[in-house]
């Protein structure tokens, strides 16, 4: 059966999403994410979705499922690369995917990941 | 009224249609010089019109028409389906109604990205969905 790559990178976990998914696919997406976050107890997920040319409420609610899920899992989730025009669309739509944070790209993506696990880190360590 | 230029049918039985579909109306969009933006909005709104016919009718049939009004062309899309029929359509257009699992955007953000959009529905005979994307609308 297809799968979508999931790359591990010390505590990150990095999707890049290179094709249009049908459902199936991205179901597949969401329930190995959840177990690779389980088993490498990532605290990040990266999901890169620049080559994606449309982002349905379908595609929109997996991605927020991932987001919702790995957050009680302990690790945050950030989508980036989303091109202007599916953007706009998504508003339009009614989507505002909530639940995960949104980057311009992979190098900014990155950055607010690691910040966000530094804060954590910072007030388990006050406590 | 307006006038067809160019014509094609597709049946949509199963999830691997959709993005085969999306293939299809993307090509139309690009073929009439459709911009970026508004292909976008055109294929996301058929995207879940397709997805609700697959859902609610398990499937059915639609048509892709290049068609043109004066000076302005268009794509309009229509998705005919054979299933239960909606029992009360304005509740069906409203946001965050669903009687299934899903967001419940399917319909009313179908009927935002589109420039003009026709719903028509009997219980028991089934649905028919029509939009209209103006190149420029």
């Amino acid at each position: 059966m297809d799968r979508i790559p999931i790359l591990r990178m010390g505590n990150y976990l990095l999707v890049t999403i290179q094709v249009d998914l049908y459902d199936r696919l991205a179901q597949n997406l969401e329930t190995d994410l959840v177990q690779m976050v389980s088993k490498t107890g990532a605290r990040g997920v990266l999901i890169d979705i620049s080559a994606l040319s449309i982002v349905d409420s379908f595609m929109g609610r997996i991605i927020g499922n991932i987001g919702s899920v790995s957050k009680i899992m302990d690790a945050e989730t950030v989508v980036v690369g989303m091109q202007p025009a599916v953007a706009i669309t998504l508003i339009e739509l009614g989507l505002e995917l909530k639940g995960v944070y949104t980057a311009l790209n992979v190098e900014r993506g990155m950055q607010l990941l690691k910040e966000k696990i530094l804060i954590d880190e910072d007030e388990t360590e006050e406590d | 009224m307006y006038i067809v230029l160019n014509k094609d049918r597709m049946v949509i039985e199963k999830e691997q249609d959709v993005v085969p579909y999306r293939n299809r109306v993307k090509e139309f969009a690009v073929k009439i010089g459709m911009s970026l933006v508004n292909q976008t909005k055109l294929i996301t709104a058929a995207s879940e019109l397709v997805r609700n016919m697959l859902k609610y009718a398990n499937g059915g049939v639609t048509t892709i028409e290049v068609i043109s009004k004066g000076r302005e062309n268009g794509i309009r899309l229509v998705f005919a389906d054979k299933g239960p029929g909606i029992a009360d359509l304005n509740l069906a257009m409203k946001d965050g109604f669903s009687t299934g699992k899903s967001l419940g955007l399917g319909l009313p953000g179908a009927k935002r990205l589109s420039s003009e959009f026709d719903i028509q529905s009997t219980v028991g005979k089934g649905t028919t969905v029509t939009i209209i994307k103006w190149k420029n609308g």
